[in-house]
């Protein structure tokens, strides 16, 4: 097992950052190539919604996305510790709300052009690219958990039992 | 990689070309543009977004709320998307049924609303 974490300010322009973590960290463990593009978007979605979060109630606490490479399986765990976030209306699932009436006919609370996706199409999006996620929501904040399988023998050393972002580089 | 955009006119349509990466950070800038040429009175838009890196539910919804912007004006919002990975979050959101997708600027633009 090798983990890397990455802690950031609530911030959006973060986001890109999580992202491009997680898909090189992704890489290296032997995720296929294939399945990168889901990492990059779901990483994404999940990191997008947690600083949502925190900026409504947290704004300075940072948010933590923690990543590890591990038995077969590489796992990413978005962590938001917004106390006070609305409970998400969706959970995470492979039941993508119906956008097609929503977004052309139904009005949508104060500003309808600037919000006009319902809330939880984050999670939505995630359950519906994801086969293996778990979200954990409490008064505390919460958890996405997403987790990919890794290719048998993975990872760029070729080194099968020794996850490749642990490894130090071969002129150590 | 920021998000640039570059717009123009062909026919009675506007094009506003897209490359880099729309989510919650630079979806915003892709928003004040749309929001910009609909006051300039510019009803008739398609996005070329045969450049674009990266796309999230953020970016989804600026295209919504675009989509109803020129909606309000009788107009029309066409896209233009060959890459499988782009289109790949309007297949799960279902949004394919809501937005004309072109394979080329060439076919958006003529394509009759």
């Amino acid at each position: 097992m090798a983990t890397v974490e990455l802690r950031f300010t609530a911030l959006p322009e973060h986001v890109r950052t999580a992202r491009l973590v997680a898909v090189s960290l992704a890489r290296s463990a032997g995720v296929d190539d294939e399945t990168l593009d889901e990492v990059r978007l779901a990483v994404g979605e999940a990191a997008t919604r947690a600083v949502g979060r925190h900026r409504s109630s947290c704004p300075h606490e940072p948010v933590l996305i923690r990543l590890t490479d591990g038995d077969g399986r590489f796992v990413a765990e978005v962590v938001d510790v917004a106390p006070g976030a609305p409970a998400d209306h969706a959970q995470a699932t492979d039941a993508v709300p119906d956008l097609t009436d929503h977004a052309v006919a139904e009005p949508f609370g104060i500003d309808p052009l600037d919000e006009p996706l319902p809330d939880g199409i984050d999670l939505a999006v995630i359950g519906s690219l994801v086969d293996d996620v778990s979200v954990r929501t409490d008064g505390a904040g919460s958890v996405v958990r997403m987790a990919w399988p890794v290719e048998s023998g993975g990872g760029s050393t070729g080194a099968a039992a020794q996850p490749a972002f642990g490894t130090p580089p071969p002129s150590a | 990689m920021d998000l640039s955009l570059e717009t123009r006119t062909e026919g009675d349509k506007t094009v506003v070309a897209v490359a880099g990466e729309i989510d919650v950070y630079t979806a915003p800038k892709l928003r004040e543009q749309i929001v910009q040429l609909v006051e300039d009175g510019k009803y008739h838009l398609v996005i070329d977004m045969e450049q674009v890196e990266f796309l999230d539910s953020t970016g989804l919804g600026v295209l919504v709320g675009g989509l109803k912007r020129v909606r309000a004006h009788d107009g029309s919002l066409h896209l233009v998307c060959t890459q499988e990975r782009i289109l790949k979050i309007f297949r799960i959101t279902g949004l394919t049924k809501v937005f004309p997708l072109h394979g080329s600027v060439a076919d958006a633009v003529a394509a009759q609303d």
